[in-house]
């Protein structure tokens, strides 16, 4: 076993992994964190995306050990239903998810995306996605909720609560 | 927000809080205390003689708790076939062991399970399992399996499972007096449904009660939890089955797998919980796949272009087992092969064939999206040869919209439709003319764009028990608590589908209850009733309409209770805006949760009437209902590379009224992205030894954001008189309707090198190398 320190969502971790723990497997299993899915055993399909140091990497394709002194943001660190980030709002309101499965994991994604491309055309968010597969959405309403937090976010509007958000199911 | 601005309003799910944050609870994010783990060894020959299976290893591994091959479930009472629910008179049924006994009939069935502390541990001991095999021949291709192939079987006679023919109508005179026989061979490939979330499972047995408990990711908890009480002799009301959220089924998840059943048996051995989270290799081996028939065509015409009858030999690969509906799915494809048509007469032999490879079963459409992709393509070549307009061909033959309820000579009735207003709505977005236009101005530059329609009707809403091989009702209950809060329990099971969301508008909007009062439940047999489950499109086209009736029970209970208040006769009292009142007194009125806590409260109520305010439901549908729309796909195919570039995609459909647009069009949406993943990139493959050679996402091609374009939708509404809500299903009208609209556009793209038909999918290879054949052998100019 080995023992390794993480930062995970802003907090130290400290845990002893087998060396050949995958991330995923050390964030769901040592630390509860189930919001990063897996979906595949090809780092093909996204669902297990979280941010190591601030850039999105398939966390079944990384070994714990790997980030040991690094930091780790998943889905539950991006924000909560009292604290949304832009980009789970904008999936919200646009219905980019259907079953959720891949959606941590694209959200994720698309943070990452608007760090690099901040005001992104249609064809770099598809592109920007290419690593994340979704089965339900058709990737349509994926494509404008990506649009439309890029407009928030460069808005700096602040970010929103569940309760601020559903009540009366308004839409948009 | 206002009583009755809920229905039909774009309202945000009230699922996705949960889901966005990562705070939802699937499968494999359920732990319990002293949680074992089971792993698979799986076949790796697609027909062998199985000699034996040693464990000896794997049970002295670290961590391991059990290790069994079918050997010991029998001698420990397992004894059991799994079963298939469906049935065709005279059908073939081989035994389906859980574990295979002494032959393996395709790559990834179960040969042996280990259950151990860790899911590392289990791998490592289903590693050390030595399995030793004696290959025998592997049948793959159904028409060879039928020709007198390799059997699939050896305990069977043949691989024919099922031979079925059917005639109706004059089918030989309208083919002696046809001005033109149409005949094509048409592929519709196997595919694989790739929901995100593969099968995932953790069965939990209380020694105490003597009871079980299984949580799977399923689309049908109930039916789930009935055959496995079966298989088990538990009595069903000692079984639970929960289905916590479920990423993803498009008919796959509409099964009962051996490997619930293993995980279930196990934990009663043990006594101790027991998950099994499949790998996604495992999913693409052993969870079912669909389509895959290969359909010989004729169609009778004449010079008009007026299709009067159809001539169908069918063969429907069923795979190595027959599954839960597997024998059942390709039966709607000669059912509903005359499409939106006035087609008179129709012959089918279909045939069932068992080959080496996984089970066949239900995959977002499920028989009905072969029937339209035979009758759209089979349209369009009788157009070609006639030399016709293909929206001039589908005006000809269409069912007229003032034809309904239409008998079709299936038997079927149509319920409702309009097939001509979706049409002309589709070529007024489209611009037709302004496309042929630039088509042909674009030939000329040496770019080839395409542009293909479907105008497609559907069967769904699954549907009436007499023509089902399940019951076809749904149920709900609604319980209007003292505080007001209204609990909804519905017997479907939905796992994206947004139900808590669109079923929580209509009880609000129907009883006046703020939304967020509205709680739907689903998903447990401990706490809904029994319910049939999500799939065949018929969630809310059954669940819903079951849930009406529930709304017009509590509503009329509520009325008999405030009209008792004001000494006032219920036929004077009604629901108005969401409120109860006397007719035409808008100031005299009671909401439902005052009304529900005098129920509560048991005080003043109108002699012979119970108290407390609760409904339970179920609704029987009479007849099926059939969504139906038109789509239109335009393709620019490069001529150097093959490739298919969709440059637009637009889609009117028409499900009848409709409860929230984000929803509906999200189910579009997805629908026509697996069409488009047919029609241009996806196949399941095996090559002639039965191994899986597409078994990754990196073989397996579903679309990429970047594959797919933005869909432009719009709809119809056409309500159906089959269920009280006038709506039909939508969850696989898109990929029903969209498969022909793009294969239509790409054979017109390709129209000028003289193509007239390829099969799916129709990847750069496949395009290109027609092209180039034309171009060479100069066939035209």
């Amino acid at each position: 076993m080995s023992r390794i320190e993480i930062d995970v969502n802003g907090t130290h971790r400290t845990l002893e992994v087998e060396p050949r723990t995958l991330l995923v497997h050390a964030l769901r299993d040592g630390l509860g964190l189930t919001g990063t899915h897996v979906g595949c055993d090809t780092s093909s399909c996204g669902a297990c995306t979280v941010m190591i140091d601030g850039v999105s990497a398939k966390s079944c394709t990384v070994f714990a050990v790997q980030v040991d002194g690094g930091s780790v943001t998943t889905i539950e660190g991006l924000g909560a239903a009292a604290d949304l980030h832009p980009m789970q709002e904008a999936f919200w309101a646009k219905h980019g998810l259907q079953c959720g499965y891949c959606t941590p994991g694209m959200i994720v994604s698309a943070v990452d995306l608007l760090r690099r491309h901040p005001d992104p055309t249609d064809d770099q968010i598809r592109a920007g996605l290419d690593g994340n597969l979704c089965r339900c959405t058709g990737y349509e309403n994926i494509v404008r909720a990506v649009r439309a937090a890029a407009g928030a976010m460069r808005e700096n509007s602040p970010r929103h609560s569940v309760a601020e958000l559903l009540p009366a199911g308004g839409g948009d | 927000m206002a009583f009755n601005t809920l229905m039909g309003a774009k309202v945000r799910r009230r699922e996705d809080p949960r889901l966005i944050t990562g705070r939802a609870t699937y499968v494999d994010d359920v732990q319990v205390v002293g949680l074992l783990y089971a792993a698979f060894v799986r076949s790796p020959y697609a027909h062998a003689k199985v000699l034996r299976v040693d464990l000896s290893e794997a049970k002295r591994a670290l961590g391991v708790f059990a290790a069994y091959a079918s050997a010991d479930l029998r001698a420990a009472g397992l004894d059991v076939s799994m079963p298939v629910a469906a049935d065709i008179p005279g059908m073939q049924k081989p035994p389906h062991p859980p574990l295979a006994t002494d032959e393996v009939h395709f790559v990834g069935e179960a040969v042996a399970m280990i259950v151990a502390n860790d899911p590392y541990a289990a791998r490592d001991a289903a590693e050390a399992v030595v399995v030793e095999y004696d290959e025998l021949p592997a049948v793959v291709d159904m028409e060879k399996a039928v020709a007198g192939g390799p059997l699939a079987h050896t305990s069977l006679p043949s691989n024919v499972a099922y031979d079925l023919p059917t005639k109706v109508g004059d089918v030989d005179g309208l083919f002696a007096s046809a001005d033109v026989v149409v005949k094509q061979r048409l592929v519709n490939q196997r595919l694989v449904p790739c929901p995100m979330e593969p099968r995932a499972m953790l069965a939990q047995w209380d020694t105490g009660p003597g009871a079980l408990t299984l949580y799977s990711s399923t689309q049908i908890p109930h039916l789930l939890r009935t055959n496995l009480a079966i298989l088990l002799g538990l009595p069903e009301t000692k079984v639970r089955v929960i289905a916590p959220e479920v990423g993803g089924g498009f008919g796959a998840k509409l099964q009962f797998y051996s490997e619930e059943l293993l995980v279930a048996w196990a934990s009663r051995q043990l006594g101790r919980p027991i998950k099994y989270i499949e790998t996604r290799s495992e999913n693409f081996q052993a969870m079912t796949h669909g389509r895959d028939q290969i359909q010989y065509v004729e169609a009778a015409a004449t010079k008009d272009g007026r299709i009067t009858a159809l001539r169908m030999k069918i063969y429907s690969n069923l795979g190595a087992y027959h599954q839960l509906l597997t024998p059942a799915i390709a039966t709607f494809t000669p059912m509903m092969s005359i499409g939106c048509y006035t087609i008179e007469a129709l012959e089918c032999q279909l045939i069932g064939v068992f080959t080496n490879t996984m089970s066949t079963d239900a995959y977002r459409g499920a028989g009905r999206p072969e029937a339209t992709y035979l009758i759209e393509r089979m349209i369009d070549l009788v157009a070609g040869e006639l030399g016709l307009d293909p929206i001039d061909a589908r005006r000809r033959n269409f069912i007229a919209a003032d034809a309904f309820p239409h008998p079709i000579v299936t038997g079927l009735v149509y319920d409702s439709g309009n097939y001509q207003g979706s049409l002309d709505k589709l070529l007024r977005l489209v611009d037709y003319p302004a496309f042929r236009a630039r088509q042909t101005e674009a030939r000329k530059h040496g770019r080839y764009l395409g542009i293909g329609f479907s105008t497609y009707v559907e069967i769904c809403g699954m549907g009436p028990s007499a023509a089902m091989p399940a019951p076809g009702w749904d149920s709900a209950t609604i319980r209007v608590e003292p505080t007001g809060s209204v609990t909804v329990m519905t017997g479907i099971s939905p796992h994206g589908q947004g139900q808590e969301t669109t079923f929580a508008q209509l009880v609000a909007s129907e009883l006046g209850v703020p939304i967020d009062n509205v709680i739907i439940v689903h998903g447990d047999t401990d706490r809904v009733q029994y319910g049939v489950g999500t799939f065949g499109s018929r969630g809310t086209a059954v669940g819903g309409a079951a849930l009406k009736l529930a709304i017009e029970s509590i509503q009329e209970k509520a009325i008999k209770i405030a009209a008792h208040q004001w000494e006032a006769s219920p036929d004077d009292v009604e629901y108005r805006d969401g409120k109860i009142q006397v007719k035409g007194v808008p100031s005299n009125s009671m909401t439902t949760a005052e009304v529900g806590f005098l129920a509560f409260r048991g005080v003043n109520l109108p002699p012979g009437v119970e108290p407390g305010l609760d409904a339970t439901r179920r609704f029987e549908p009479p007849n099926f209902v059939f969504p139906f729309g038109a789509h239109a796909c335009i393709v620019d195919i490069d001529p150097q590379t093959g490739e298919t570039k969709i440059e637009r995609y637009v889609a009117v459909d028409d499900c009848g009224p409709i409860i929230n647009p984000l929803i509906v069009e999200g189910q579009i949406h997805g629908g026509i992205a697996q069409g488009i993943g047919q029609a241009l990139y996806e196949s399941a493959e095996y090559d002639e030894n039965g191994q899986l050679t597409s078994g990754t996402f990196m073989d397996y091609a579903i679309p990429h954001a970047a594959q797919v374009v933005s869909y432009e939708t719009d709809h119809t509404t056409t309500p159906t008189d089959v269920n009280p809500l006038g709506i039909k299903g939508v969850g696989e009208a898109g990929t029903i309707g969209s498969v022909p609209a793009v294969v239509n556009a790409v054979m017109d793209a390709l129209a000028p090198f003289g193509v007239k038909h390829i099969d799916m999918p129709l990847r750069p290879e496949k395009l290109w190398r027609a092209m180039q054949s034309t171009r060479n052998g100069a066939t035209r100019t």
